[in-house]
């Protein structure tokens, strides 16, 4: 990201979320983001995941400049590169687990063999192939939670997002996804979390701290011991 | 639940996935959809059942007037209205109204186009055989009068030329007529009594198609459903001109000559040049009103404009309730819409366009009013079954009318959807993951 700024109107008054941040995060990297509230965390997050575009600045995913690009173009993009985890799971109730795996791979036009394959291994790797038809009221969060990192994982991003990935979560089951994230991590997967717990933080092993819309500090952590 | 929707290799399976999406949907809130579609239902299942009957009520009417003969002109006597008045007075006054002979050969001599004239004489008689007594109404016609009026003879024969000539005394009994004078033996060759005379069965007329019909082709106005045909020769020298009636004590004699009169045009575009030839020639030649002139066919076109307007009435209605469940529906998506806001957004996140998303909800939109259409085009066929079974009334239902009630049905779908849908899709993505 170069110096971009993301400024909004809510009602009478303007709002500059981002003020000429710059970030550059590489394959592989495994980023927290962090700051108090109000420091801009959630609107860096949705400028990475193309849910919004900057009003100034440049934005480079993968070396092609995402910051003006048409909406549909930045559809397919978060489709193809990019990978999901909300606070609040956002499963989609009236679809079982598989299904909602698959979700990304629909809006592809997978054929469907192709994309039940895929979300079964998928489910299988988060440990959930034993409740592949269950619905998403029918699972506790934690097992929601792993249904949305399967389906994060679904078109192979190049970017993983997760916003407070386990604010909704007892500590037993935060653990466990925290582990997942580990192992994503470790077999290659880029991962940005915003979060606003320490001990989340220091999981990771760079930190971005924002403030006011810019970024106060950066730092990278050692391996973990 | 699982729906298997059999559709070919055209559909993308992105299509067929949104699909069984928008069913399960539809399913999950099935009491809801239901009574959103209730006026599609309405109008659809109105619209199929009045067209139903609709179209047998005008073949009814149709087959009536053709039975008639749509290349035939019927001439009736009519009791001029002034002196039915006078009907009390118990002078012996002769009241003289009606066709006469005179008018037949007029028309056959001066009026082209007449193919044939078929005149007929109607006293109203008891008729016995034996014990068995009908009150009939006994018609004096010629030989050729089946086949004018396309009624035949069902056994025996009608009755000839030489009948007619020796003034035979013969007859042909009408099929209600024969099977109540003669519930247990075969009426041919048997006799029956009218008064002091005696008449011969020569034959026994078929059923007519309808009970309409028999009415339709009684000329005194009442429904004759007993009638006896004898030959107008001897019609005529049985009862002579003069007729007698007794009515509740008073004596009442009419001199009618011929109380109806078919005349058949040999072209069908001649009949109304025929008939207005056929009014003016008995306008001149009678002094009052005594006479009546029904066309057929003009009564077909008549029954064939009234026929269009009660369909444009009742494609008004059927548009308008159509527009009342289009309506519902709009509702109902904006509803859903809003409710998913946040389905919306996620989808979004995930790679969904906002074509997916407009694609979603329209199918969501048109599978609603195609099941209203569906349902409404089942009861609007089995309606007309059961009022055909417990009224008794012909009801036809066409192949085209359900058909294009529920592509409308479905029509109304698209563009009552397309709003809400469109209102989805432009949903900013941030916002709605806010949602709620």
């Amino acid at each position: 990201m170069q110096d971009v700024r993301r400024t909004y109107r809510m009602g009478n008054v303007i709002v500059e979320a981002l003020r000429g941040l710059s970030l550059t995060i590489q394959p592989g990297e495994y980023v927290a983001i962090m700051g108090p509230s109000g420091c801009g965390k959630s609107t860096l997050l949705n400028l990475l995941g193309c849910l919004d575009r900057p009003s100034s600045g440049r934005y480079l995913l993968g070396g092609d400049d995402v910051s003006s690009m048409e909406d549909d173009v930045l559809s397919e993009i978060r489709g193809r590169r990019l990978g999901f985890i909300f606070q609040s799971y956002n499963l989609i109730q009236q679809l079982n687990v598989l299904e909602n795996i698959e979700v990304p791979l629909f809006y592809q036009g997978r054929p469907e063999e192709e994309a039940r394959g895929i979300a079964t291994a998928l489910a299988r790797r988060v440990g959930l192939e034993s409740r592949l038809d269950h619905r998403p009221y029918e699972l506790s969060g934690g097992q929601q939670q792993r249904v949305a990192i399967a389906r994060a994982l679904a078109s192979d991003p190049i970017l993983i997002l997760a916003d407070e990935a386990t604010g909704n979560l007892d500590s037993g089951s935060g653990r466990e996804i925290m582990a997942l994230f580990d192992e994503l991590n470790a077999a290659g997967k880029t991962l940005v979390m915003v979060t606003h717990d320490p001990a989340t933080g220091e999981r990771a092993r760079r930190i971005v701290r924002l403030r006011d819309g810019v970024v106060e500090s950066d730092l990278a952590r050692g391996p973990r011991g | 639940m699982s729906i298997r929707v059999i559709r070919g290799p055209l559909i993308s399976s992105k299509l067929r996935r949104a699909v069984r999406l928008g069913l399960r949907s539809l399913w999950l809130h099935r009491l809801r959809s239901l009574l959103t579609v209730l006026g599609i239902v309405f109008g659809v299942c109105s619209v199929i059942a009045m067209l139903a009957i609709g179209e047998g009520a005008s073949y009814e009417a149709q087959e009536q007037i053709k039975n008639l003969g749509s290349q035939n002109i019927i001439l009736r006597s009519v009791k001029p209205p002034e002196e039915q008045k006078v009907s009390n007075n118990q002078n012996n006054y002769v009241l003289d109204y009606g066709l006469k002979y005179t008018d037949i050969t007029r028309i056959q001599a001066t009026i082209p186009g007449v193919m044939a004239v078929v005149p007929a004489r109607v006293m109203r008689e008891y008729v016995w055989n034996v014990t068995w007594r009908v009150d009939a109404e006994i018609v004096g016609t010629v030989p050729w009068y089946p086949a004018m009026r396309n009624h035949h003879v069902a056994t025996g024969r009608f009755f000839s030329e030489t009948d007619q000539a020796s003034a035979e005394s013969v007859c042909v009994l009408g099929h209600q007529m024969a099977r109540t004078l003669f519930p247990l033996e075969v009426p041919l060759g048997k006799t029956v009594r009218v008064g002091q005379g005696y008449y011969r069965v020569i034959g026994v007329m078929e059923a007519p198609a309808s009970m309409a019909k028999e009415s339709a082709a009684g000329s005194s106005g009442q429904p004759a459903a007993d009638r006896m045909f004898i030959p107008l020769e001897t019609a005529r020298r049985r009862y002579g001109e003069i007729l007698f009636k007794r009515r509740s004590g008073s004596f009442e004699q009419e001199r009618v000559a011929l109380h109806e009169v078919t005349v058949k045009v040999d072209l069908p575009e001649r009949v109304l040049p025929v008939s207005q030839a056929i009014q003016e020639l008995l306008l001149r030649s009678h002094k009052k009103k005594d006479y009546d002139v029904v066309v057929p066919l003009e009564l077909l076109r008549r029954a064939e404009r009234t026929k269009q307007i009660f369909n444009i009435v009742l494609g008004s209605i059927a548009a308008i309730s159509l527009v009342v469940g289009g309506i519902g529906i709009m509702n109902i998506m904006l509803a859903t819409v809003t409710e998913r806001t946040r389905e919306i957004g996620v989808r979004r996140a995930l790679g969904a366009k906002r074509g997916d998303i407009v694609t979603q909800f329209l199918i969501e939109a048109v599978m609603l009013s195609g099941a209203g259409g569906a349902i409404g085009v089942l009861l609007g066929i089995s309606i007309p079954f059961v009022v055909s079974a417990t009224a008794g009334m012909k009801t036809i239902v066409t192949f085209w009318s359900p058909m294009a009630a529920f592509t409308i049905s479905a029509l109304v779908g698209v563009v009552f959807g397309l709003y809400p849908a469109l209102r989805a899709a432009r949903m900013d993505p941030v916002e709605a993951l806010r949602h709620e």
